[in-house]
């Protein structure tokens, strides 16, 4: 029987970019250009890893994310997916990780799925809660921020390093997965996987598709606010000096003077 | 008053500093009621008292350690069914943000992570989050539900504020989800001895400067004359030269301590996203046109071979 895997991933801006908030205070995502984030290579790596291993699996990249996000699903799909999914609504500007993991997990139901994969955390909102909230929206195991991971016979394992200790996790499928850059480098797109990616079915749902109400979602559905965004003032510049045989002492004169010694 | 319930981050029940702070922002908007959960909770109950708990709901069971997250937020959500709190607050640990995260979902409630600040306002809890590697500020409420709110290290002051802290067993049912996903074993990292890197007052950093593991002695004993933690860049970790548990960054630790030491780290985004937020920067980097000088308080344009030995001596000379 085939392995379902779905791997969750974010459109995001290009974090060198001069990332900043719109006048609604949501990310302004005109001014900078966006991309698959970083961190969701790996979740699509570990699924291309896992599907290679099994006898038969299909992999669907799934994203939530403005008409521009089919960027980041073309990305993944030369990497090596099957297809993908785009959920795409006026409505869903201004969502919160609320609504973000309801759209998710309903999507996610209704694509069919043994395993879930996601990211550790987004490189723009960087909460790095939302596969933790998917797998109790799922009702499935979480088994999250694996720097190694294997699934074999309707079972996933895998290596958690977390701040105190090293856990070995496992849990049965249908489970969540989410993986860190430690699980290993994400493969770059053949030219060939570029080609292909343009032939691969990307389907586009609406809310409607997905029996989501527009006021679950949004701005107006989010269950958080925010007040006001700030950018933070610049540093006042610092002193600089340069080493001529003295740095070391002279560093140590700063830090006295701000008794840190 | 409201009560606020407070998750306790402690290991068998020496309870970590970030929870303190957590009762001193608690505080600011309720009496806390602390949750401790695992082996050694009661012996949590002392010093959240000193700190300010009324009460202190504990509950351990194999659960706790036997399976992930889970346990831990069924039990939390017995805790908020029992006291009904204005506010949960955790701390900002992966897992920390992963039972809130649960916690959240369940009791329908909105949910802010990585709160540098918190202040109470009339519309319920105002929390201060930094957002796009810090260069932002921003001031967010939870609208709908009970606020549940993780905090990062080192965002408030420990006080103490004694209170009674009367120890109470808390009655947890585990739901079905709760044994899901086993933890089939457990390695204990090793003890360095030095603090605990989202803990320090102090932190210095190695990056692909110092030029091989073998070098990274330089930085430790700079942090020793310190009493500081030791962080690494990714291109230090990814060599192999510090473990990855030392990683400062996006996808490392975020740190916040009073002063940040970088030696040979440039100063990329993903680095400063996890650092940006150190009250004092210093870096020591023999390019002077390297990013990380836009941040410092105090920059030495150098070798770190000679500038950092050099420094550390001088430290040990005036601490004598
Ligand atoms: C600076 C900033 C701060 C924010 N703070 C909050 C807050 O405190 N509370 C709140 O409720 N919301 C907050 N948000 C909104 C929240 O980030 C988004 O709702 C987001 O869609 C979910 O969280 P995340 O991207 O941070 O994902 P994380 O929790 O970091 O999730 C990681 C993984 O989830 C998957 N994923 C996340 N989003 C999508 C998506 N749209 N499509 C497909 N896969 C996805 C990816 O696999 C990703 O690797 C914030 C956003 C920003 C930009
Ligand atoms: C998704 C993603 C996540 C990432 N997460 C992180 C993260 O969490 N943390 C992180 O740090 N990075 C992270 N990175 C990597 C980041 O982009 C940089 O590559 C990394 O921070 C560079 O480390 P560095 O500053 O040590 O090395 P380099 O950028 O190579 O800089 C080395 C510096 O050392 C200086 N130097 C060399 N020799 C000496 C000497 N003898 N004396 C003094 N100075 C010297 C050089 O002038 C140079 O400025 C991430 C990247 C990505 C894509």
């Amino acid at each position: 029987m085939s392995l379902r895997i779905v791997v969750c991933v974010k459109y995001v801006p290009d974090a060198t970019g001069d990332r900043h908030f719109a006048d609604d205070l949501t990310v302004d995502r005109d001014d900078v250009d966006g991309l698959l984030s970083e961190l969701d290579e790996y979740a699509v790596e570990q699924a291309l890893q896992i599907a290679e291993e099994a006898d038969d699996a299909e992999i669907t990249v799934l994203t939530v994310g403005p008409e521009d996000a089919k960027d980041a699903l073309r990305k993944a799909l030369s990497m090596g997916a099957d297809k993908a999914i785009h959920v795409e609504d006026d409505d869903l500007h201004g969502t919160d990780v609320m609504g973000t993991s309801l759209v998710l997990a309903k999507a996610i139901e209704k694509a069919g799925y043994d395993l879930v994969i996601t990211g550790m955390a987004s490189t723009d909102g960087t909460m790095g809660v939302l596969p933790a909230i998917l797998a109790e929206r799922l009702g499935v195991p979480q088994v999250t921020l694996l720097s190694e991971v294997k699934v074999e016979d309707g079972t996933v394992t895998g290596r958690r390093d977390g701040d105190s200790a090293s856990e070995q996790l496992e849990a049965s499928l249908p489970a969540l997965v989410s993986v860190t850059d430690q699980s290993g480098e994400a493969r770059y797109p053949s030219f060939k996987g570029i080609m292909a990616a343009k032939k691969k079915p990307v389907e586009s749902w609406d809310l409607e598709e997905l029996e989501i109400e527009s006021d679950e979602v949004g701005l107006e559905g989010s269950w958080t606010a925010v007040d006001s965004a700030a950018q933070r003032p610049a540093r006042t510049a610092g002193t600089i000096v340069k080493d001529e045989g003295e740095g070391g002492k002279a560093l140590a004169e700063f830090l006295a003077g701000q008794k840190f010694i | 008053m409201a009560e606020v319930l407070v998750y306790v981050d402690h290991v068998d029940g020496a309870v970590r500093k970030p929870t303190l702070e957590l009762l001193t922002l608690a505080r600011r908007i309720g009496e806390p009621v602390a949750v401790a959960l695992g082996a050694g909770a009661a012996d949590t109950a002392a010093v959240l008292a000193e700190h300010g708990a009324v009460k202190v709901l504990t509950a351990d069971a194999p659960e706790f350690a036997d399976y992930l997250v889970v346990p831990k937020v069924d039990a939390l959500q017995a805790a908020y069914e029992a006291v009904s709190p204005a506010a949960v607050l955790v701390p900002s640990s992966a897992e920390g943000k992963e039972i809130a995260a649960r916690l959240a979902v369940r009791i329908g409630s909105g949910i802010i992570t990585d709160a540098v600040d918190l202040e109470a306002g009339d519309e319920g809890p105002v929390a201060t989050q930094s957002a796009f590697a810090a260069s932002f500020t921003t001031k967010s409420r939870v609208s709908k539900g009970t606020p549940v709110i993780t905090v990062k290290p080192n965002s408030a002051p420990v006080e103490a504020a004694p209170a009674a802290g009367a120890v109470e067993a808390l009655a947890v049912t585990f739901g079905a989800l709760a044994t899901g996903t086993k933890v089939v074993s457990r390695t204990p990292r090793e003890s360095t001895g030095r603090p605990e890197l989202t803990e320090a007052a102090i932190v210095v950093s190695g990056g692909r400067g110092v030029n091989g593991a073998e070098n990274f002695h330089i930085i430790e004993e700079l942090a020793d004359s310190l009493g500081a933690a030791v962080g690494a860049s990714r291109a230090a970790v990814d060599a192999g030269w510090y473990p990855h548990s030392n990683q400062v960054g996006q996808t490392g630790k975020s740190v916040s301590p009073q002063l940040y030491i970088a030696s040979g780290i440039s100063g990329a985004i993903q680095h400063r996203a996890g650092m940006q937020t150190s009250k004092t920067i210093v870096a020591i980097n023999k390019d002077a046109e390297a990013p990380i000088f836009d941040l410092v308080d105090y920059g030495v344009v150098g070798d770190l071979f000679a500038v950092v030995p050099q420094l550390t001596e001088e430290i040990k000379a005036r601490k004598g």
